[in-house]
Order: C-alpha cells, then sequence, then structure tokens
C-alpha cells in the first residue's frame, strides 16, 4: 500500500519527474510578466492602532490609555521612537529598523468606510472593497489579479493557508498552501479523483488549483518542507504557525515562476481585557506579526526589493482604556506599508488628536485616511494599475478616495 | 433497495448513516426524524464547570506560573479527550439529528479554547447550557449560556464593573462591551438587527454583575446548606445602577432582574425569530437560504415562543430540505464523522485518536473555532484549494486503514448508493485496491456533500 502514500510535502524537485512520468502536465508555469510582489497581511479581531503606534507626544495619550499607555522611548519597556511623535510598541523592535532604512511606512488614523462595529461585517467589507458588507462576493486582490498581465497562464495568487479568505476570492483562480503532515496521493490516484470531481465545478476548480499549489511549493520549498512546522533540532521553541506561513509564502514569492500576490492572515487582536501595555495580549500579537515580516523578508531574499506588504486590520479600537484593561470596538486605527519598494521613513496620515472633542463619537480615533486611498496608492505606483481601474472595478465605486501619492519608490 | 429520501434523512439531517441506519429509516423518514426530537440526558465532560472553575482558581493560587503550566499541561490534555470523547459521541449516536441539532446550538453560542482560560470549560460548557436545553425554549438557553461560567470568561463578561457601581468608583473599574454586542449581533438580534451602538453600552450596563463567583463564596456557604456549588452569581456591587434602555424599551433598576428581562425581550424580538431561522435554512437547506423557507422557520419560531422541538420540526416539514442534490458541503467535522459513521466505528482507542487527528489535520478540531461567530456554515469557506486537495490526502489515509476493517461495496451500499453518480460509481467499483476505492468513494461530491 505504501507505493500510493507518497509524501507529497516532502517531495524534492522529484514532483516535476513523477508528474511528467506519469504523462500529465500538472506544472503550468508561464514566464513572469512582473517582478514586482504584493503581499496582503490582514489582521483579523480589530488591532489596536494606538497601541501599534502609539502617539506619545500627544497630550492625551497617557491620560486616556491609563494602564494601556507604553512608557516613553528610551524608558524601561519604552515605546521605539519613530518621528520624536509617534513610537512603535516596543514587540515590534524586530521590525524598528526598517523605519530608519525607508522600508517601513505606518499611516495613522486610517479606517475603511465602515463605521458600525462588527468584526465580521468589517471583515468583509475591507476584503470584498466596497462600501457595504456582503455587496460582492469576490475580493478586491482577485480583481487586482486579473489586471496583472499573465494571470490567465498560470496562478499570481496564493494564499497562505487551507482555506482563501474573501479578499482573494474570485473569479481568477489562486492557490492556497499550507504544511500538512498528511502523506500526499500519487499523481494517478488524483486523475481518478478529477474524473469523479469532473460534474462538480466547486471541487474540481479547487483541486486542480490545490494540486498547481503543492506543485509550486514543492519546487520552492524543496527540503525546507520536512522540517517546515515542526520543532526545530536544537531544541528551541517551535515557530508560531503564521511565521511557518510567512516563511513558506516569501520562498514561493521568491521564485522566478512563482506568485506575485500572497495573503496571509493572523488573529489574536480582540484585545478587550488584559491588553496589557508593554506585555500582555497585544504584546504578544505584535511579536508573532513581527516575527512574520522578519520571516518574509528573510525568505523572499532579493525579492524584496521588489515587494510591497500592506498590513491592514478592519478597525481601530476605544481610545481609552476600557473599564477590564482593554480597548472595545473603535474605529480609526494603524496600517503599515512595508518592503524594499516602500518610500518609508516616515509615519503618513494626517493626526487628528486625542483630545475629547477630536474622537470619533466621543469614544474612537477618528478617521482621516481612507485605507482604500492607501492601497489603492501602493497598487498604482507599485503594480502599475491604472486610477481608472482601481477607482471601479478593484475598490469598486472608491472615485471618492483617490489612490495617496508618494507611498512607493519610483 | 433503499430510498433517496432516507439518504437525505441520514446525511442531512443526520450524520451519515451507520451500517444498518438506511433500512431501519425505511420509507419514513421523516418519523425517523421525529421520533428523535425527545430529550436524552448526557454528558461528556468529566466534571461540571464549577469544578473546572475550582481546578483553575487553585492552580492561581500557586502563582502565575502554576497556572501556564496547568493550561499547558494536563488541562490540554484534558480538553483534548473530551473533545475526541465529544466527536466519538457523535460517530455511534443512534440520534445522529439530536447530536448534529446540538452541535449547531453549540456553534451558534461558540465558545473557544482560543482564549485558554475557558479550555477545562468548553466541553462542561456543552454539555450544561446547551445540550439540557435544545429541545427546549430558545430563552432558557440563551439564558443558561449567559450565566455559564465559559462563555462570562470567554467574553469578558465576568470583568464588566458599572462605572457608577460601588466597586467601580471604588476601584476605577469599568465596563467591556464584548459580551454585550456579540449576544446582540451573533446570539439573538443579528448585525442587522436595528440596535446600536447605544443599545450595546446599555446592554452591556445591564449585565453588569453576571459574574463568577470568587472561590471562597462558591465553595463555603453554598456547600453548608447543602447546595450545588455555583459557576455563577450577580454580585450587586458591581451593578450599573439606574434605569436602561434598549432597543426603545425602558428597562427599570433592578439589579439582577434587568438582565433576565433583557434576555427574555432578546429572545422575543421578531429579529431573533428571522436570525435564527436564517442561521437554520443556511445549515439545513442551502447556503443561500431560500426565502420562504426561513418564512415558514421564523413564524414557528414566533408562534411557539421559541420552542426548538417545534423548530426542529418545521425544518424537517420543509420541501426544500428534501429536493436532490445535495448543495452544502460538509465541514471537516462533519466529513469525519460521516466517514467514521460509514465504517460503523464504534469507541476505542484507536478511533479516539485517529478522530482527533483527523479533525486537528482538516482545521476543525472541536471548539477551537477562530471567533465568536462560529465555524462557517458556507461551502466557500471550506473548499479552498489546499482544503480540498487536502481533503483527498485525508480520504487516501483514511482508505488505507478502513480497507482493514470494510469493502468498498458494502461501505458504498451503506452510505450514497443511492445518491452516488456512475462516474462515482464505476470508478469506484474499478479502483485499483480497497484502499483507493473507499479513498474515492469518501473523496466523491456525493459523499463530501449533504
Amino acid at each position: 500500500m505504501t507505493d500510493i502514500l507518497i509524501a507529497r510535502r516532502s517531495l524534492l524537485l522529484g514532483a516535476a519527474a513523477v508528474t511528467l512520468a506519469a504523462g500529465t502536465s500538472r506544472l503550468a508555469l508561464a514566464a513572469a510578466d512582473t517582478d514586482r510582489r504584493f503581499v496582503f497581511v490582514l489582521l483579523r479581531g480589530g488591532m489596536d492602532g494606538l497601541a501599534a503606534v502609539a502617539p506619545y507626544g500627544d497630550n492625551d495619550y497617557a491620560r486616556l490609555r491609563g494602564s494601556l499607555a507604553l512608557a516613553k522611548p528610551g524608558e524601561a519597556d519604552g515605546a521605539l521612537d519613530l518621528d520624536g511623535f509617534f513610537a512603535l510598541h516596543p514587540s515590534l523592535a524586530p521590525i524598528h529598523s526598517w523605519f530608519k532604512e525607508g522600508a517601513l511606512l505606518p499611516v495613522h488614523a486610517v479606517a475603511t468606510s465602515y463605521r458600525d462595529r462588527s468584526h465580521f461585517d468589517a471583515q468583509d467589507l475591507l476584503e470584498n472593497g466596497t462600501k457595504a458588507p456582503h455587496a460582492a462576493s469576490d475580493g478586491w486582490l482577485n480583481r487586482t489579479l486579473s489586471l496583472l498581465p499573465g494571470a490567465g497562464e498560470r496562478r499570481l495568487g496564493l494564499a497562505v493557508g487551507q482555506q482563501v479568505p474573501l479578499v482573494l476570492r474570485g473569479p481568477v483562480q489562486v492557490a492556497s498552501w499550507a504544511p500538512s503532515n498528511i502523506p500526499a496521493a500519487q499523481p494517478g490516484f488524483l486523475d481518478l479523483v478529477r474524473e469523479i470531481y469532473k460534474g462538480d465545478k466547486l471541487f474540481s476548480t479547487a483541486l486542480a488549483n490545490g494540486i498547481a499549489a503543492s506543485d509550486g511549493a514543492s519546487s520552492a520549498l524543496g527540503d525546507d518542507m520536512k522540517t517546515m512546522g515542526k520543532p526545530p533540532a536544537n531544541g528551541a521553541p517551535r515557530p508560531a504557525a503564521a511565521v511557518t506561513l510567512a516563511t513558506a509564502a516569501g520562498k514561493m514569492l521568491a521564485e522566478a515562476n512563482g506568485p506575485r500576490i500572497a495573503v496571509l492572515e493572523l488573529g489574536g487582536w480582540d484585545t478587550h481585557a488584559g491588553q496589557g501595555a508593554a506585555r500582555g495580549r497585544f504584546a504578544g500579537a505584535a511579536t508573532a506579526l513581527a516575527d512574520s515580516l522578519v520571516a518574509l523578508r528573510t525568505s523572499l531574499g532579493p525579492a524584496w526589493q521588489d515587494t510591497v506588504i500592506a498590513v491592514a486590520t478592519e478597525f481601530g479600537r476605544t481610545a481609552a482604556v476600557n473599564g477590564t484593561g482593554g480597548t472595545d470596538h473603535g474605529t480609526a486605527g494603524a496600517a503599515f506599508l512595508a518592503g524594499g519598494a516602500v518610500a518609508g521613513g516616515r509615519v503618513a496620515g494626517k493626526w487628528p488628536g486625542l483630545a475629547a472633542d477630536k474622537l470619533y463619537q466621543a469614544r474612537d480615533l477618528a478617521p482621516t485616511t481612507d485605507l482604500r486611498a492607501v492601497l489603492k496608492g501602493a497598487l498604482r505606483d507599485h503594480l502599475r494599475l491604472p486610477t481608472a481601474k482601481l477607482d471601479t472595478a478593484v475598490f469598486k465605486d472608491s472615485s471618492d478616495a483617490p489612490p495617496l501619492a508618494g507611498l512607493i519608490r519610483v | 433497495m433503499t430510498s433517496k429520501l432516507a439518504t437525505i434523512a441520514a446525511v442531512r439531517f443526520g450524520l451519515g448513516p451507520r451500517p444498518g441506519e438506511l433500512a431501519k429509516i425505511g420509507n419514513d423518514p421523516r418519523g425517523w426524524l421525529k421520533q428523535q426530537l425527545r430529550p436524552v440526558t448526557m454528558r461528556i465532560a468529566s466534571a461540571d464547570g464549577a469544578t473546572r472553575l475550582d481546578e483553575y482558581y487553585e492552580a492561581r493560587g500557586k502563582g502565575a506560573d502554576e497556572v501556564a503550566k496547568m493550561l499547558r499541561g494536563q488541562t490540554r490534555e484534558q480538553f483534548r479527550d473530551e473533545a475526541a470523547k465529544r466527536t466519538l459521541a457523535a460517530v455511534t449516536s443512534e440520534t445522529p439529528f439530536l447530536e448534529r441539532w446540538v452541535q449547531f446550538w453549540s456553534n451558534h453560542f461558540t465558545v473557544s479554547v482560543q482564549r485558554p482560560v475557558v479550555l477545562g470549560l468548553v466541553v462542561p460548557f456543552e454539555d450544561e447550557a446547551i445540550r439540557p436545553y435544545a429541545l427546549g425554549k430558545f430563552r432558557d438557553m440563551l439564558l443558561a449560556v449567559a450565566r455559564h461560567p465559559a462563555m462570562l470568561l470567554y467574553l469578558d463578561n465576568a470583568a464588566s464593573v458599572g462605572p457608577n457601581s460601588r466597586a467601580g468608583i471604588r476601584r476605577e473599574r469599568g465596563l467591556n462591551e464584548n459580551f454585550a454586542r456579540e449576544l446582540l449581533e451573533l446570539h439573538t438580534l443579528g448585525v442587522n438587527g436595528g440596535y446600536t451602538q447605544n443599545d450595546v453600552r446599555e446592554l452591556a450596563k445591564i449585565l453588569t454583575g453576571w459574574t463568577i463567583p470568587p472561590r471562597a463564596a462558591r465553595m463555603g456557604p453554598l456547600l453548608a446548606a447543602g447546595g450545588e456549588k455555583a459557576a455563577f452569581r450577580f454580585v450587586p456591587n458591581v451593578h450599573e445602577p439606574g434605569d436602561k434602555q434598549l432597543l426603545g424599551a425602558t428597562i427599570r433598576e433592578s439589579g439582577e432582574r434587568e438582565g433576565l428581562e433583557a434576555l427574555l425581550f432578546l429572545s422575543q424580538h421578531p429579529a431573533t425569530a428571522n436570525f435564527i431561522a436564517t442561521k437554520l435554512v443556511r445549515h439545513f437547506v442551502a447556503d443561500t437560504p431560500p426565502q420562504s423557507s426561513v418564512l415558514a422557520v421564523a413564524k414557528v419560531f414566533r408562534d411557539t415562543d421559541g420552542d426548538l422541538a417545534a423548530v426542529a420540526q418545521a425544518l424537517i416539514d420543509l420541501p426544500a430540505a428534501w429536493d436532490p442534490p445535495l448543495s452544502k458541503v460538509k465541514t471537516p467535522n462533519e466529513l469525519v464523522i460521516s466517514a467514521l459513521r460509514g465504517i460503523g466505528a464504534t469507541e476505542s482507542p484507536d478511533v479516539l485518536r485517529g478522530a482527533a487527528g483527523s479533525l486537528q489535520q482538516l482545521g476543525q478540531f472541536p471548539f477551537t473555532a477562530p471567533s465568536p461567530a462560529g465555524w462557517s456554515d458556507e461551502s466557500s469557506s471550506w473548499i479552498g484549494p489546499e482544503a480540498a486537495l487536502l481533503r483527498v490526502e485525508w480520504g487516501l489515509a483514511f482508505g488505507t486503514r478502513a480497507a482493514r476493517v470494510t469493502e468498498p461495496g458494502v461501505l458504498l451500499a451503506n452510505t450514497i448508493a443511492p445518491l452516488a453518480s456512475k462516474p462515482t460509481s464505476f470508478q469506484i467499483e474499478h479502483a485499483p485496491s480497497a484502499a483507493e476505492a473507499i479513498a474515492l468513494l469518501v473523496a466523491s461530491p456525493e459523499f463530501q456533500r449533504r
């Protein structure tokens, strides 16, 4: 029976040889039409922007934040200064040097057009790229893919994880990949499955994309597939799942024939209680984010120079600490652009202030920048997409949020 | 010769047929389902929620390191054991519709070990707040959920304090909106149910004081009086004073009664009937619920004051629920349970380990939902590219094991024979080995759907 159980994910380049020997063509790779990479990191749960990028220079910051206020830069457990007014959360230390280097661009007081406070509607709107939750069943990144040259010939979109999040779903075929310890099926068996999936579009399409992603992963990850997600031999702790996925995504994106757009999701941001300042639930989530971004950069290698990573969340949180050492659902927050192609080293966005009369509905950081403008600016100047398409096709009916200029090195 | 309707009863309402089940259903599929709507006393967890709270407090009393160690070690193991037992109960159940019904409500009122503090409490939660009320009134389940320590801790209400209460003024503590918002959005009215941010705040105030008792209070007087250990307590010191406004209604200051009144009000709100009916029809009929079915179920919900047994009957009576082809896709949880039922698996360490491992690999280990919204009930959330391939690979691993205890032809006859397409039957019959035949069967769209 062992002959039908080949560890697909342990295969090296042999996967291609097996495929060709079986006379099928599972690897359909077209030459890369673009070397530019775009990664969307979706923080689910509502990241507290005032914790991630602390406005320590604001007169109301310490008072409002109470037990959540970070110590000033230079003090013990202090925030990491950016520009004398804003500072990064200490758990984001691994990417602090990116700011000085110009590869990190925080944007503050940013929000989608959503103004209620449901996670699930807010995430849906953020992902579907329209002005209403559930107004589209495909996502803005899938619509972006449809505008890229070469999208018809090979799968340029990749979700790391078993499933494809809404932001990447749609008519353009995309891949998803995650490490697994289930032995792989031989191509011959997969052919039989294809036969019985012929009458079922949902299953036949998903399987074809899964096989393609798996082949792509085999060639990009090689030997690393054997150890991915397992504890390191030297006794160091097992890397967080997100870090493993980020590493895999970076390697696949780095491939000459690999995907060009990838999505990574991170949770743990819904910090209603026990959020903490330098330590606590927020610090844990921020550490996983920083480690994932570093893993992405490392595994991208030289392709980092051609990469823009956009980090965004569905909404910010209440400006003031709540009754239980946390924050409740709010409105504006922070987003990040990172990567070798980013024109960083400054904090973008118009700061609305934290004074009582400046808060949105007397409780949240007020939104001054539309997240779509940030994303559209990145897509226009990095992927060279025309504004007209961004206004109508990618972010539907969004001419009221024109692309922000100057986010990308040109 | 079994009928298509018997198969639909077994896979769409039940959890997939066990050997002999299709014959037992025979030509009375609706009758087979309705006779399952009788309360059964059953408990999965080895201890109740109150005891688990004690264990948690005991570890906490020893210091932060002890809590961390407990959460990492024995509690996690105990949780995994109990979650596997819960899966096995579904695999072996002779009332699989009732079991699916319990799992539906458990998912509706999700508590998840993504917050490690509830590790020891989630299985007792299903035992105590869901199962006993599954055929009773919705409002009673809602109340049991709202008072259970698993929910009070998972959505933070246990720590919420009225800012103008005695404790709030003295300790400078205040509200936590988490539970109030999800209670409105996810448990009762639905996100379009017509509430505002102000209603969220008011409900949070109403529910201040609904918390878990400190250890001493729970153990002392109650036990002395011969009562059970309590896992819920209303603490007046923490309760926000004054009248509250909820969706246009005034809730007069009355301490714990305010919460009871609010929950009753929400359970009887028309938006709740509509929201619950929509979710149920999505679960039993189609990802995009037909409006006529939703209206029919919502009407029964309203007319019976949320009688869940009557609502279950209404679902069975929906013509749309009996229309092949089956449009729903099984979740990983449903896939694993139905495959094990198909081969007639019974309790053994191997089966328990196998079921737990499969659920972990396919990404749906019980009580680990990523958010309070619970697991998705739509195929687009489950059939991603990697997931589709993984299901095939899992099928092959399952087939390799199952070939030792059953034959493909028998499994086919016992499960999806009346629904199987010609290509599926042909490929199963001509597969190169029994293992691959079984793998093709469980990977087939007819088996993956319900």
